[in-house]
């Protein structure tokens, strides 16, 4: 029932054209409806070993090795996965250390900066093997399909998500935009946290 | 998985038409009237109604004059003038009911409080000493012959403590505060189920009210705020090293290790329960099992994930749950 | 005072129907079918779609009982329930119940009151085609899996932003919109046509009782919609522009959304009774052959139970913990509404004995409701009471209450309708025999399917579960529940081959196969675009009967231009004439820039900035004065 979507190709002239967008971004938000909605419950099953050596950014790694999904973000598309990793964000006190994105012990989530990188691969495993100067390792503690739900989530926070897909307010006192009204922050590469940095 | 202590306690048919406390009997006896009254009206006017359309008529074309208009008009003002009768007669039992079953239970009253999550139950029992209370999840016991408050609670979305045989329904909504009280009659194990629409497994969001006599109760009162014992099996030793290390203890808390989360179910005395799961499964070693391996196959969509736990990590596992009494 | 030509207002019967003809027809084609303004024309495929949209919810309706026929089934998984249970509700309450006693109101009204068309034809057509694009709407989401799954009710904070993620209650939010709209749309409509363009003599006391029933479900369309389109706007907002309405920790309230919806939802049902009780009304009086006793009480009791309805919406809400004292004022209220509904039960079985019953298939309806309708309301006063409420509250119990009165109180009446007026609409009798089948089958499916539903919410089952576990014991009732749905889709399944059989063989009906008394049955069958060639003028409460043979008429009305009388509110004296638009595409496109409005708004909320210029243009195009239409230029140059 959900076809892929195939963009239209060749303009049909300047009169049609404004209604063919208007049309083409229907269409896209409709279609995207099978995944944006899809509750998959059962999750994903954990996969092998991170094997492409591309995705580390960084030599070293806290924690010991833990096996870890290699497949890029399974749920950049879907609404239901990026709400259960906020509930996650929150009930794992990940908001302990990045509060709600602004950071404080640890950086901040909702900005352009990423030390280790913004694709889901490498959050994922920031989560799941932690990082230097005070990232735990979550790897033996939290499943990867929870992980990669976080990591959807964590995206989300600057605005990188689709603004169908992002969650809206949780029923709690407000201390952020909503992230789907959070406009996109382009990643920005920077390579030192905060912490260590020279005062 | 023996559970020998409230063994002896019958589960109940989970239905409103079975009292076991003054409340429900109440409303059972109004319900009753009610029906008996309903029952009678609608034999009148369905026997009004066949009688009207199917008796014999002479042949004669219907003429509307005063012959027939007085009958008529007696017999339409003496129906609605017995059915406000009646209605009133109800307005004024139902009044007194409800007064009856909302009055204050008094400074004896044992407070309990609920809280609903999507999909389980928090039950506390409070103290005015904090290290007296109890957390447990999914069964509550009270004493009988004792009133009961509860007060209702929710973390996320509205849910609906219903003990049919016990008590009619209160909403928990978040934000809100209620409660309701009720008093066990008779000593028996009786369901509730939650009864507003609160999600996937809003089916399956089921709890046991445990009424033993008060003695009873008190005791499991008691092992309830212990702590859980040290395992002394190496199994369940090893088991308590598996809980320790892998993803349990980010979501379940076991008083006296340090495994404190209070995102999902209390499971420091998992084994003194009937159930798992809200009340979806007997609590048996091959359901514990099952349940921690892929709780989506039993209850999908539950917040609990799938674990991926080997063999022998799973049987000292559950071995070592088995022990929290 | 120019000369009107003497071929504008011809006398004899024949030229006139010609040039009614002329003057009233609908463009052929497509087109003509696109464009039509003609009340019956946008009544019939109301009808229709009302009806398909009816078969849909009972299929949705079928696979949740084969899904619960069994504990522990496998036919749906709880996301597909929820889904299907709330499109079950939604399709029923807002895209069938409502709309077809909307779409046969507009249909009969008009040819009621002796009138050629509603008040405002193109706002008419924009209402039906708003309601057919919220249709539209709300099931393809459902089939792009986006349909709503929280409930036709959608309580927050489970419908709210933060437990119900995704796109899938912006569309209950945006669905509901539609159809109120047309609801509306379709009360306006109503109320207009029926203070202002009754024939000459009718006044307000003469008109028929489902004239009446109609009047009074208008003014309850008019005060309830709007409630649950605002409540339904409010939670989009908290969902796309995170405000606070719902969200307690910022000083909004969850049992605000229960006190907005239901203030709606209570006159809802009342809105989708009311009409059956007019059908019934004018189905007594043919099948017994005298008027409905009682006109004065009759009137006065729906004119209660239109205002009352407003007062009892907090008896859904009597868990939520409310104060118990405020509580018992809606008790009261609940069982006091149950006294004009009782008064109108009376008054048609003083009428059955008084009469001389013929048992057509109409009249079998009737009788079904009596019963079905009548264990429903008996079932309301025990759900009136708090303490019993509070029991069953949320239980199968109350799923038996509400369909025994809605399929007793609506569906039965509507399908006494379908067969007492499908010969007027269609100049063809539906047939008595499958009539019979479909009524029995009908009778003895709802009874079997709801009846136990009492005995399981007393024993505990509560509502919109998936599933159930066996050692509840709740199994046997569900299976035999499941059995009476089969017994149900057959019964319907009857009337559908009924209706396809007769449309083309069923026989010819004449003006008045039923020897009614009003004022419809002067026409022919099907009634021709223009409803009648002379208006007729009436002299007491049953035309027909009363003045049988040549009923008096208005003369003197131009006939080469869509005039239409409009007469005076309490006594229908003649005051004035309307001039009535030709067909036009207008309302269509308007229709669909609403539409492009209110799907955008669900993704940003630069959907209005998209959509309101549309709407406006639309608007624009729609309210162009045209200058004189041809009939009037042909007639300015011949006079000079």
């Amino acid at each position: 029932m959900c076809s892929h979507y195939r963009e239209n190709g060749g303009a049909a002239g300047q009169r049609g054209s404004a209604a063919k967008h208007l049309s083409v971004l229907l269409i896209v938000l409709a279609l995207s409806g099978c995944k944006r909605e899809e509750r998959d419950f059962h999750g994903l099953p954990a996969g092998g070993t991170i094997t492409n050596p591309k995705v580390r950014e960084v030599p070293f790694v806290a924690g010991g090795s833990v096996p870890a999904d290699s497949r890029p973000g399974p749920y950049e598309e879907n609404a239901y996965a990026v709400s259960q990793g906020k509930t996650l964000y929150n009930q794992f006190n990940c908001s302990g250390c990045h509060f709600q994105g602004g950071g404080g012990i640890g950086p901040p989530l909702m900005d352009a900066d990423w030390i280790y990188g913004s694709r889901p691969e490498n959050i994922y495993e920031t989560i799941a093997e932690g990082r230097p100067n005070g990232m735990p390792s979550f790897g033996r503690k939290i499943v990867p399909d929870q992980i990669w739900q976080i990591a959807a989530y964590v995206r989300s926070m600057s605005g990188l998500l689709r603004k169908d897909v992002a969650p809206g307010r949780d029923d709690a006192m407000q201390v952020r935009p909503q992230e789907q009204s959070t406009q996109k922050a382009k990643p920005v590469q920077s390579g030192i946290p905060k912490s260590a940095e020279l005062p | 998985m023996p559970l020998t202590l409230a063994s002896t306690l019958v589960q109940q048919a989970h239905t409103s038409l079975n009292p076991a406390s003054p409340q429900v009997r109440l409303v059972d006896q109004l319900g009753t009237a009610m029906f008996v009254t309903a029952a009678v009206v609608c034999l009148l006017v369905f026997a009004a109604l066949l009688w009207a359309a199917l008796r014999r008529r002479s042949g004669a074309e219907p003429v509307a004059d005063g012959r027939q208009e007085r009958p008529m008009k007696t017999a339409v003002l003496l129906a609605t003038g017995v059915t406000t009768v009646i209605l009133f007669v109800f307005l004024i039992f139902d009044v007194s009911v409800g007064r009856s079953i909302t009055t204050n239970p008094g400074n004896d009253a044992l407070q309990i409080r609920v809280t609903g999550h999507q999909w389980w139950w928090e039950v506390q029992y409070r103290d005015s000493l904090p290290k007296n209370w109890a957390t447990t999840a999914n069964e509550i016991h009270v004493p009988v012959g004792r009133p009961v408050v509860f007060e209702l609670r929710s973390t996320d979305v509205i849910h609906s403590f219903w003990p049919p045989n016990l008590s009619p329904k209160r909403d928990q909504i978040p934000g809100n505060e209620n409660s309701l009280w009720f008093q066990a009659d008779s000593a028996g194990v009786y369901r509730g189920q939650c009864a507003e629409f609160c999600g996937h497994q809003h089916a399956k969001m089921a709890f046991l009210v445990v009424a033993e006599p008060a003695d009873q109760f008190e005791g499991w009162l008691a092992r309830q705020r212990d702590t859980a014992q040290t395992p002394t099996d190496s199994l369940a030793r090893r088991g308590k090293d598996v809980f320790m290390a892998a993803s349990c203890v980010m979501c379940h808390a076991i008083s006296g290790t340090s495994a404190g989360s209070r995102i999902g179910p209390d499971l420091t005395h998992l084994a003194s329960r009937r159930t798992l799961a809200a009340g979806t499964l007997p609590n048996t070693r091959e359901n514990l099992t099952g349940w921690i391996v892929d709780p989506q196959a039993i209850k999908p969509g539950v917040k609990m994930p799938p674990n991926q736990l080997s063999g022998p990590e799973l049987l000292a596992l559950v071995a070592y749950l088995e022990t929290l009494k | 005072m120019t000369a009107i030509p003497a071929d504008a207002r011809p006398t004899d019967d024949e030229s006139v129907r010609r040039q009614l003809d002329e003057t009233w027809r609908q463009t052929p084609g497509l087109w003509g079918w696109l464009t039509s303004v003609d009340h019956k024309s946008i009544g019939k495929r109301y009808i229709v779609t009302a009806m398909v949209f009816f078969v849909l919810g009972g299929l949705e309706a079928g696979v949740m009982r084969a899904q619960l026929a069994r504990p522990e089934n496998s036919v749906l998984g709880p996301d597909a329930y929820n889904q299907f249970f709330t499109m079950h509700g939604m399709t029923m309450m807002f895209l069938f119940a409502v709309p077809v006693m909307t779409a046969v109101g507009l249909y009969l009204v008009p040819l009621m009151i002796g009138a050629r068309n509603v008040a405002f034809p193109r706002l008419n057509a924009y209402g039906y085609w708003v309601y057919l694009a919220g249709g539209l709407f709300l099931y393809i989401s459902f089939f792009l899996n986006t349909g709503p799954d929280t409930g036709w009710f959608s309580y927050v904070p489970l419908a709210g932003p933060e437990f119900s993620p995704g796109k899938r209650v912006d569309v209950y939010a945006q669905s509901i919109t539609f159809t109120e709209i047309a609801a509306l749309v379709a009360a306006v409509e109503l109320i207009v046509t029926i203070f202002k363009n009754r024939a000459p003599g009718m006044t307000l006391n003469r008109m028929p009782l489902f004239v009446w029933a109609m009047l009074v479900q208008a003014f309850m369309v008019l005060f309830a919609m709007p409630w649950v389109a605002t409540v339904t706007q409010l939670l989009a907002m908290d969902r796309l522009v995170a405000t606070h309405f719902f969200n307690p920790a910022e000083g909004g309230d969850a049992l605000l959304w229960q006190h907005l919806f239901w203030f709606f939802g209570h006159p809802e049902v009342y809105i989708i009774l009311t009409p059956g009780l007019g059908f019934v009304s004018m189905i007594v009086a043919t099948f017994t052959r005298r008027p409905v006793y009682g006109y004065p009480a009759m009137v006065l009791s729906l004119l209660s139970v239109g205002f009352l309805s407003f007062g009892l919406w907090v008896h859904h809400m009597f868990a939520t913990g409310l104060p118990q004292l405020g509580q018992s004022f809606f008790t009261a209220a609940s069982m006091m509404i149950t006294i004009p509904s009782g008064i109108q039960i009376f008054c048609w079985i003083a009428t059955i004995w008084a009469g001389r019953p013929r048992f057509g298939v109409p009249f079998l309806f009737v009788l079904g409701f009596v019963v079905i309708f009548v264990i429903g309301g008996v079932t309301g006063v025990m759900v009136a009471s708090v303490a019993f409420d509070q029991q069953v509250h949320d239980s199968y119990f109350v799923v038996a209450h509400f369909h025994y009165v809605l399929i007793g109180g609506a569906v039965f009446p509507l399908l006494g309708a379908f067969y007492y007026w499908f010969p007027k609409i269609t100049g063809r009798m539906l047939s008595e025999r499958l009539g019979r089948w479909n009524f029995w089958l009908l009778f003895v499916g709802v009874n079997l399917t709801f009846f136990p539903m009492h005995q399981l919410g007393l024993e505990g089952m509560p509502r919109r579960v998936y599933t159930y576990l066996a050692g509840t014991g709740w199994g046997p009732l569900n299976l035999l529940a499941t059995i009476g749905a089969v017994l149900v889709v057959v019964g319907v399944l009857l009337f559908v081959i009924n209706v396809a059989v007769s449309l083309r063989r069923g026989a010819l009906a004449g003006d008045d196969p039923w020897g009614a008394d009003t004022l419809e049955w002067a026409t022919s069958s099907p009634p021709p675009p223009y409803n009648f060639a002379h208006i007729p003028v009436v002299e007491g409460r049953a035309p027909l009967w009363e003045q049988p043979g040549e009923l008096p008429a208005v003369s003197g009305l131009r006939t080469d231009v869509r005039d239409v009388l409009v007469t005076t509110l309490l006594d229908a004296r003649p005051d004035s004439l309307h001039r009535h638009p030709p067909p036009t595409i207008w309302p269509l496109l308007t229709a669909i820039a609403t539409t492009i409005l209110f799907v955008t708004l669900i993704f940003t909320p630069w959907g209005a900035v998209i959509g309101t210029p549309l709407l406006l243009l639309t608007l624009l195009g729609w309210g162009w004065p045209h200058g004189r239409d041809h009939q009037e230029q042909r007639m300015v140059e011949q006079t000079g």
